[in-house]
């Protein structure tokens, strides 16, 4: 397959977790899109290492899901406080900092 | 052929893993198919030449973070019950947004040439560790760094209340 085939599916997975953060009411539906779209950055990390020949997408490949997972570690941590505060983690009902 | 084969059926996967990710009302449900959706992107990385990949995706992505956020979902929401449903809201604002966003990938990419695919390379692991220990040596401990750092502020925050 092409180099343009990988890149337009990493694309179409990209938007839909975009979809999924635009839309979703729940925090931990807003982490799953925002996993979606870290995905698709790694699909095409990948695509372009091969296709270039060069191993230094491997590396970011790495750092990003290396990242990834520290980022939902303290992403659900911060919901779990907040569960315990608020009793929710709707998105809507959090507007503690609006002015 | 096999690479043409394998690339569609890891696609229709991976898409159809992805939108019920986004769509369905079961929040239990969309961690599942994101778990779906994970080995379907290992399974590009495999097409990709890139064995390593798949097996990291599988123990931090599939293994981990599922794991992570069956359990916090088990925290913050009643199992069973309707409190685990969730909706959506602006969905046609969303799907315009997000469709307006593919187009304009996709501008970009149709502009781009053809590359030529070059032959695999004898020995990718070993490229990637050396790799790994020499140009980007610091840049990994640094993220050993950020990934403690990561984890013990996670601890903090999720701690029992005295």
């Amino acid at each position: 397959m092409p180099l343009t085939a990988y890149l337009v599916l990493a694309a179409l997975v990209f938007v839909i977790g975009l979809f999924g953060v635009l839309t979703r009411r729940n925090a931990v539906g807003i982490l799953l899109g925002i996993e979606l779209m870290l995905n698709a950055v790694n699909i095409n990390l990948v695509a372009f290492s091969r296709f270039r020949a060069d191993v230094a997408g491997l590396i970011f490949t790495l750092f990003t899901i290396a990242i990834t997972v520290a980022e939902i570690a303290v992403g659900l941590a911060i919901v779990i406080v907040i569960f315990r505060v608020r009793r929710t983690i709707e998105a809507d009902h959090l507007d503690l900092l609006r002015g | 052929m096999t690479e043409i084969l394998g690339f569609w059926v890891a696609a229709v996967v991976l898409v159809a893993a992805s939108l019920a990710v986004v769509l369905t009302p079961n929040l239990f449900h969309a961690v599942l198919w994101l778990a779906v959706a994970l080995v379907a992107t290992g399974g590009v990385f495999l097409l990709l030449d890139s064995p390593f990949l798949f097996a990291v995706q599988l123990l931090l992505y599939a293994g981990g973070v599922v794991t992570i956020v069956v359990f916090a979902i088990m925290l913050t929401e009643r199992l069973v019950g309707e409190s685990i449903r969730q909706t959506s809201r602006f969905v046609f604002n969303g799907a315009v947004l997000a469709a307006a966003v593919f187009v304009g990938i996709m501008g970009f990419l149709l502009q781009a040439g053809v590359v030529a695919r070059p032959a695999a390379s004898g020995d990718q692991l070993r490229d990637l560790g050396r790799a790994l220990v020499g140009p980007f040596g610091g840049p990994l401990q640094l993220l050993g760094v950020l990934l403690v750092i990561a984890l013990l502020g996670a601890l903090y925050f999720a701690r029992a209340e005295d």
